[in-house]
């Protein structure tokens, strides 16, 4: 099959606010297959910085399954000055447990994006997704999630929390959860908001002696890091953190 | 030191100061008194700064400099400090990190070392001691789930860490109980009664400045200075209200 006919277009869910236009050429069944044998934890980090060896379009497609009481971590922050989608399949078994913190951050006209289906298979299985995207330009930070819950996945306990933040008029985020229960005792939890900077705490910040770049640096860190707050790690969690804050820092 | 004259000021294009005059030397305490919307929050924010208060006439200068001239986080290196009415929840950000931040900025900008991070939490523990603060506080994030004398107590432990030359207290007394007032008033004496540094403090109420004791106590009205006197003003406004005191003074105008 001509490969132009496997590409996908925006009038399906999942790349409804994608730079679909970029994907030319890009391997679509490339995915990445990580299997967590039960009772394991597997940590996974994904950085995409904005510096020479980004690609022009970063697609990476993870297919993940948690066996019986095992877990999964991932923590992303995607920086790029292009195109950037992570996409994550995720199978839950039994008592699994499945955490994600994401940043997205970046200017200029293009889009950066998280993409979630986690599927709960099994009764208690629990799964936790952060994503906290700042943007200025025409940049665009996206988190569509998808939980889906089969019908004796009880006491499934799901909860997606997104919140994007403008610096300049002219950005956007996009926030799609997608909820699918067919079990009747679980817990899904899902909230999104959206908003630009807090002008009476820059100002506070002013009138204690902070410049004005210093606070929006604050303020950022303060923002992002609800992301990276799973993450147990010190060093990876401030070495990520840096990365999101060296991309605002550069561009404005 | 902080020297006020003919200031006009606008919000919205809504005049709120008009023609207000002020002289506060070194070593002074000045209370500002005043009824409602009578623009002292106003003076406040524009000596601090803040966005969307539009100086259109008059002058301000601070230690010789014209302070409308400066951004406000270099008023405050420059020594200014804005106590504020509603202090401002800050998610995220810790106060030792605020603070640490914020005094290390104001060193910088007056070509002095930043403080350790050692010097800074013995400062810190030093400061919030005699305000009566639990340092624990200072490890939670700024302002985020204090009660409103917490808020208080906190912005003057912020006074004592900044150590500031000049101090603007925008109503510090408002929300406390009797024995909060007390040691935020004590507070306010131990840090900046000093002949080298000074006070504006705006409040509604006689109670604060009987454990302040201001040198000179002024009423504003109207967006400028309608009377100025000594302690005895305060009391004289509290026993016979703002109507009438400032009836014959509304009369002359």
């Amino acid at each position: 099959m001509p490969e132009a006919a496997e590409l996908p277009t925006r009038r399906e869910e999942a790349w409804r606010y994608s730079a679909v236009e970029r994907l030319q050429g890009e391997a679509l069944d490339d995915w990445r297959e990580i299997d967590i044998a039960a009772g394991e934890t597997t940590r996974e980090t994904l950085v995409i910085a904005d510096g020479e060896n980004t690609r022009p379009t970063e697609l990476h497609r993870w297919r993940v399954t948690v066996g019986e009481g095992a877990t999964c971590e991932l923590f992303a922050v995607l920086a790029s000055a292009e195109y950037v989608r992570l996409e994550v399949e995720v199978t839950l078994h039994k008592g699994a447990h499945f955490e994600l913190g994401g940043i997205t951050v970046g200017g200029r006209e293009t889009v950066r994006e998280f993409v979630t289906r986690t599927v709960h298979v099994a009764p208690e299985a629990t799964s936790n997704q952060t994503v906290r995207s700042v943007h200025w330009g025409h940049g665009t930070g996206n988190f569509l999630g998808n939980i889906d819950v089969v019908r004796d996945a009880q006491k499934t306990d799901a909860a997606q929390d997104f919140k994007g933040l403008l610096l300049e008029k002219g950005a956007s985020v996009n926030a799609v959860p997608q909820l699918e229960i067919f079990a009747d005792d679980v817990k899904c939890a899902h909230g999104a908001s959206v908003g630009q900077m807090d002008e009476n705490a820059r100002f506070y910040m002013a009138a204690r002696g902070l410049s004005p770049d210093l606070a929006r640096r604050l303020l950022v860190q303060a923002f992002l890091g609800d992301a990276l707050v799973a993450l147990d790690d010190d060093d990876a969690r401030e070495a990520m953190m840096q990365v999101a804050l060296d991309k605002v820092d550069k561009a404005l | 030191m902080l020297k006020i004259d003919n200031l006009h000021a606008e919000i919205d294009g809504k005049t709120i100061l008009n023609g207000l005059t002020l002289e506060v030397p070194a070593g002074e305490v000045h209370a500002i008194m005043g009824p409602n919307g009578a623009g002292k929050s106003t003076l406040a924010y524009v000596l601090g700064g803040r966005p969307g208060y539009e100086v259109t006439q008059g002058s301000v200068e601070f230690n010789g400099q014209n302070l409308l001239d400066l951004e406000p986080h270099e008023r405050a290196a420059a020594g200014l400090f804005l106590g504020f009415q509603y202090p401002v929840e800050i998610p995220g950000v810790s106060n030792l990190q605020f603070l640490r931040e914020a005094l290390n900025s104001q060193r910088k900008a007056r070509g002095e070392e930043p403080l350790t991070g050692g010097e800074f939490l013995k400062l810190a523990k030093e400061k919030s001691a005699l305000l009566k603060l639990d340092p624990e506080m200072l490890k939670r994030h700024v302002n985020v789930g204090f009660s409103g004398g917490e808020k208080k107590r906190a912005e003057m432990v912020q006074m004592g860490i900044l150590d500031p030359q000049f101090a603007v207290l925008d109503e510090t007394d408002s929300g406390l109980d009797i024995d909060a007032l007390r040691v935020v008033g004590e507070g306010i004496n131990a840090i900046m009664r000093d002949p080298a540094k000074g006070v504006l403090l705006i409040t509604h109420y006689q109670r604060l400045l009987e454990v302040v004791k201001p040198d000179k106590v002024s009423i504003l009205s109207k967006g400028r200075i309608v009377r100025t006197g000594g302690p005895e003003l305060a009391v004289e406004l509290e026993n016979e209200g703002y109507d009438a005191v400032m009836a014959p003074e509304t009369a002359n105008a």
